[in-house]
């Protein structure tokens, strides 16, 4: 599949189309529920980190670098990603499933049409701007850590945002954008696997995109893992 | 012309379609008929390409489709228009957009240029006031014109249409069926349609071969099918009551 999806390229006009088409609906689409779960999940990160360090040994700008590291390196690439298994990867396979079932993926072939390319490679070029919702996700997280943490009485302002800026690393950035990189092309290839090798009706377009988050899911985390090994380890 | 040398294609060791030979005249409606789970999609899916034969031979024209280079075959396909049975409009898609659909992917033409053409296949096929609804807005009368339409806005010169009038109430079934064959006809066109149903092939079966078990048990006209003296194929025939009826008048009149 991915070797079909490389070759005997849709027209460029057609495909600019069908590659803006994709990035709305998968990335532009994906921003409210991106921001809203970052922001929360980000105060959640902060209040759990200063409940578990009542200690007053520890330094208080510890709230806010807690914060920001699990956000970059573990909340925004990994979690998100997960979320948009479930939305984006549901969405591709029940889009291509439905295409299958009701044969216009047949009605391309019969064309002449690479099916593979035209349906396929405009969601891997979209999710190329993947890293961007991950980089909102990233910004969203600790301002939701910070607004909780200072509205909460958790940290000062002062001491949050020097502890977003110690000890702070491009290398786990680069971590962070190498794995969201992958995920972005997971999330791309396994929902229309299943969505384009799909057999049978309507009832098995669910099962497909139900299936299809399962097993998306799965390989984020395992290659999650594996990068994180290779990278931080 | 399209020419088939015995061809047969399986699905987990059960031959769905074994060891069919046949013609398939140009210019003409060449009806492929049986009872559901006879073959012919399956047939007509080896045809056109969507499915590999296990064995045999198919001639567009002198040209073998399974020793055809990538780039002849990319051109054969652009020669070939589809019917499908539940339409296979592109859902996301208008009816004009559809029907020029096959114009932006394979021709030079400009935007104007591409909605003339369309506009003049839906004029062809009577579609009126839909050119900017979508396929979910219009009826399945429509929608197969539409799919009429798309098959036929690049010129092709071969013409598959899948069950065609299936869904569609008596009427508008004969209505799609004359139209098809009048295309058939002024377009000069191989046209190769699946059909269960004997009402199309009194209307528009021009030549006809019947499938039963994946098996071309009979071939002929709509003329003679009456009077194949082949039980399944009379079984079929006779299956309606209307038929029935027919056969029994026949009868009397010779007597």
């Amino acid at each position: 599949m991915i070797g079909n999806t490389f070759r005997k390229f849709t027209k460029w006009p057609v495909l600019k189309i069908l590659i803006f088409k994709e990035i709305d609906d998968l990335i532009i689409r994906s921003f409210g529920i991106v921001a809203f779960i970052s922001f929360f999940v980000g105060g959640v990160v902060a209040i759990q980190t200063a409940l578990n360090i009542e200690n007053p040994l520890l330094p208080g700008n510890l709230v806010g670098f807690a914060t920001r590291q699990s956000v970059i390196l573990e909340f925004a690439p990994t979690f998100i990603s997960i979320i948009m298994a479930g939305k984006v990867g549901s969405f591709i396979t029940s889009s291509i499933g439905t295409m299958r079932v009701t044969e216009q993926i047949d009605a391309l072939e019969v064309m002449g049409i690479n099916a593979h390319n035209y349906l396929i490679f405009p969601k891997i070029v979209a999710l190329l701007l993947y890293p961007f919702l991950i980089t909102i996700a990233m910004f969203l997280g600790i301002i939701g850590g910070y607004i909780v943490s200072i509205y909460g009485g958790f940290s000062t302002s002062y001491d949050f945002i020097q502890g977003i800026q110690l000890d702070f690393r491009v290398y786990h950035l680069f971590y962070a954008y190498s794995k969201t990189i992958l995920f972005a092309f997971i999330l791309a290839t396994i929902p229309s696997y299943h969505g384009y090798y799909m057999k049978g009706g309507a009832l098995e377009v669910g099962k497909a995109s139900t299936i299809s988050f399962v097993w998306t899911s799965v390989v984020i985390i395992i290659v999650n893992y594996i990068i994180t090994q290779l990278l931080l380890a | 012309m399209i020419k088939i040398e015995n061809i047969s294609k399986s699905f987990d060791q059960v031959k769905v379609v074994d060891n069919i030979s046949t013609v398939f005249d140009k210019g003409k409606t060449n009806l492929i008929i049986g009872q559901s789970g006879s073959g012919k999609t399956v047939l007509m899916k080896c045809l056109v390409g969507l499915l590999n034969i296990d064995n045999g031979k198919i001639f567009f024209e002198d040209k073998s489709f399974n020793s055809l280079s990538f780039s002849n075959l990319s051109t054969l396909r652009k020669e070939i228009g589809m019917v499908f049975q539940g339409s296979a409009l592109f859902d996301s898609m208008s009816v004009l957009e559809n029907i020029i659909f096959p114009l932006r992917m394979f021709s030079d033409k400009s935007e104007d240029e591409m909605i003339y053409r369309g506009n003049e296949v839906i004029k062809r096929v009577d579609l009126k006031d839909a050119n900017n609804k979508l396929p979910s807005e219009i009826s399945g009368g429509m929608k197969k014109r539409v799919a009429i339409a798309r098959a036929i806005v690049l010129n092709p010169k071969y013409l598959f249409c899948d069950e065609p009038n299936s869904g569609l109430d008596p009427k508008t079934a004969i209505i799609i069926d004359n139209l098809i064959k009048e295309i058939t006809e002024e377009y000069n066109i191989t046209t190769v349609i699946n059909t269960h149903d004997m009402n199309s092939v009194m209307e528009i079966g021009q030549k006809i071969i019947f499938l039963v078990n994946g098996r071309k048990i009979w071939e002929g006209t709509k003329e003679e099918i009456f009077d194949t003296g082949n039980e399944s194929v009379d079984n079929f025939v006779y299956s309606s009551e209307l038929f029935k009826k027919v056969k029994d008048i026949q009868k009397k009149r010779k007597y």
